[in-house]
């Protein structure tokens, strides 16, 4: 029943949906290191990311690669944006009005992409260089499947080199570490977590354009499912933890693709994988893989 | 102060027996259309109060409400459709029994939804409630949406993705305004209780209020159950008050529509809640207009936009939290006695002092 072919089969499945998953989940992990904030918008400016891909491509006909850059760079804008316009004014509120905030974000996004793209879904386009499907022996690869691994990793190293080798890097883990106190220390904490938001954002544009390819289907909700899985993947990781939300990203996609392929039948439970993991992570280690362990002081 | 107390009262009573009044010619002489908006505004004062419980005086943030909800409104439905209408609306799998040849009054079928909710809501706080703000907002929300996956699956139970309908409306203005006006005392009774003032503790500081011996875990749960019971009851009369339920009428929305309520009104007020619910409620319906075509606007679509009414809701919830932290009212409550300083004030007299104790 399980054969090898069904086995690669199932594996590539996993890995390409757990890479996905993990460099959305980065810019959660991201932003709460800093904030200490649910960035609940992040799933929205995923989807939106893919409108724009859509529009560039299948509307105004423009070349992929154009079309992709022009994606990654306005959605680092509009999350780089929410945070100016809607987190920053909050800083100092109590953290629940940020909380509601971000939600008030991510709804308002969501109405938005209702109004301007329609509730209708639309079909992503497909751009033959990454949506082929190779035939090695029995299995079919989407050379997508193939690309997206390799794409997640090479991006994870690069950003991890900027955290621990760069003036910048350093600066994001002295705030997340103490925002105080990084701020004494001359850390401009505005530019800081602006800079977050934008690096963040700009890997969730870079997932939308390989999920739209993958999976093919966008709708305004299309981002609120994800989003919250990529943020259960951080804190399986170690919330703040870069490395930890790659990890916490592919374990998600691996449980989730890997339950479906060996129990069918629980095929319509898919999404609450997820949360069942979330509640045993928080209560058998609350800080995740990777997380350090945080008390809070009276 | 018992001269005051005693006008507290009587403006109290007073209150209501206008309240009653205007109730009473709504349902006589408005439009469906009035009648139908008058009944939502108490639905919603039901969900705002249940959810502010929570929020406002627990300082818990939970994000289950559209879960609870759904529990409510699927006993009530499945309660109160008549025997014969079951066996159409199952049409892929009959209903299972004994819930096929089974109905209920409504008021019954409304406390059952309710004690269900609130012994799911046990079961989901045990893991949930030990954790703090922020995980427990996204632990909270994925209950309630393995509670629609559940729905959604369960064929021979909820009819699935297809949604029952054919619920009996049985929810009119008296039922609704009755179980809000029972919600509205039920609430301020409690917050003034010793277990209301053990809520607060908490809110304000966990650590002092667990150090001063209040146990965090029993208080946040009894809480949250309470809180999970009238949401159920809100969502009970929601489905009567629609006829037709399926699982996406509880997506996540339906929490963040509550939520807006409990924000502008302020979280920590009774009286805030209610008076957003009417705001809200009454705003949303006059949104519509936005949705239609708007002719003294020349780029305005002919047929106009359908959804821009929540675009600009939504925006309105980030302008209340962005510039009105606090909503209408923050913690404070209004009472006769604020109302009548207030007044005093714009006449041009000193304020009475402030005798009453509301925070």
């Amino acid at each position: 029943m399980f054969d090898l072919t069904r086995l690669l089969q199932t594996l590539t499945d996993a890995l390409s949906l757990g890479s996905l998953y993990a460099l959305i989940a980065i810019g959660y992990t991201m932003v709460y290191g800093v904030l200490r904030l649910i960035n609940f918008a992040h799933g929205e400016i995923f989807m939106i990311a893919m409108y724009i891909v859509f529009y560039g491509v299948s509307m105004f006909a423009m070349p992929w690669y154009v079309t992709f850059l022009v994606t990654i760079l306005v959605t680092a804008l509009l999350g780089t944006a929410a945070e100016r316009l809607a987190y920053r004014p909050l800083r100092s509120a109590p953290r629940i009005s940020s909380l509601v905030s971000a939600i008030g974000v991510s709804y308002f996004l969501q109405n938005l992409a209702t109004v301007i793209f329609g509730g209708r879904p639309l079909t992503f386009p497909q751009i033959e260089l990454f949506t082929d499907v190779l035939v090695i022996g029995d299995v079919y690869i989407q050379r997508l499947s193939l690309i997206v691994p390799v794409v997640t990793a090479v991006l994870l190293l690069m950003l991890l080199f900027l955290i621990k080798r760069t003036r910048t890097g350093m600066a994001m883990r002295a705030v997340s570490r103490d925002y105080d106190a990084a701020s004494l220390m001359g850390i401009d904490l505005n530019k800081t977590i602006a800079i977050t938001f934008f690096i963040g954002s700009a890997l969730a544009g870079v997932g939308a354009i390989m999920w739209g390819m993958k999976y093919t289907r966008i709708s305004p909700t299309i981002g609120s499912m994800p989003g919250i899985k990529c943020f259960i993947a951080a804190v399986l990781g170690g919330i703040g933890n870069t490395a930890g939300a790659v990890l916490g990203g592919l374990l998600i996609g691996f449980i989730e693709i890997v339950t479906v392929a060996l129990v069918p039948e629980l095929s319509g439970y898919r999404d609450a994988f997820a949360f069942i993991v979330l509640i045993v992570v928080l209560l058998v280690k609350p800080t995740g893989l990777l997380g350090e362990k945080t008390t809070e002081k009276v | 102060m018992a001269k005051m107390k005693k006008r507290s009262v009587i403006l109290s009573i007073l209150l209501l027996a206008v309240l009653v009044l205007v109730l009473f010619l709504i349902d006589g002489h408005a439009s469906k259309y009035i009648i139908r908006i008058t009944r939502l505004c108490a639905i919603n004062i039901i969900l705002a109060l249940s959810m502010n419980l929570v929020q406002g005086f627990t300082g818990i943030f939970s994000l289950g409400h559209a879960g609870f909800m759904a529990i409510g409104a699927y006993s009530v439905a499945l309660l109160t459709i008549p025997v014969a209408k079951k066996e159409t609306i199952f049409m892929l799998e009959p209903l299972i029994a004994p819930l096929n040849t089974l109905t209920l009054p409504f008021g019954v079928a409304l406390i059952i939804g309710g004690l269900l909710a609130a012994a799911v809501a046990f079961f989901i706080g045990l893991p949930c409630l030990r954790l703090r703000g922020d995980y427990l907002a996204i632990a909270t929300l994925g209950f309630s949406e393995i509670i629609r996956i559940l729905i959604t699956n369960a064929q021979s139970l909820t009819n699935g993705a297809q949604g029952l309908k054919s619920i009996p409306k049985t929810a009119d203005v008296w039922w609704c305004y009755g179980i809000a006006l029972l919600t509205i005392v039920f609430i301020a009774l409690l917050i003034s209780s010793s277990h209301g003032r053990a809520l607060k503790a908490i809110r304000e500081d966990e650590i002092a209020a667990e150090s001063m011996g209040i146990s965090l875990l029993r208080h946040k749960m009894l809480s949250f159950m309470i809180s999970a019971f009238l949401a159920a009851v809100g969502g009970g009369l929601y489905a009567s008050y629609i006829g037709t339920i399926g699982p996406d009428v509880f997506q996540i929305s339906r929490t963040y529509d509550i939520l807006m309520i409990v924000v502008m009104g302020g979280m920590g007020s009774i009286t805030g809640s209610v008076m957003a619910a009417f705001i809200v409620t009454i705003g949303q319906e006059w949104l519509r207009v936005l949705d239609g075509p708007l002719p003294f606007l020349s780029f305005w679509p002919e047929n106009g936009v359908a959804g821009m009414r929540m675009v600009v809701f939504s925006l309105l919830l980030l302008v209340v939290i962005l510039f009105f932290r606090n909503g209408l009212f923050g913690h404070k409550e209004l009472t006769w006695s604020s109302i009548g300083n207030r007044l005093s004030r714009l006449a041009g007299h000193k304020p009475a002092k402030e005798v009453n104790g509301h925070e």
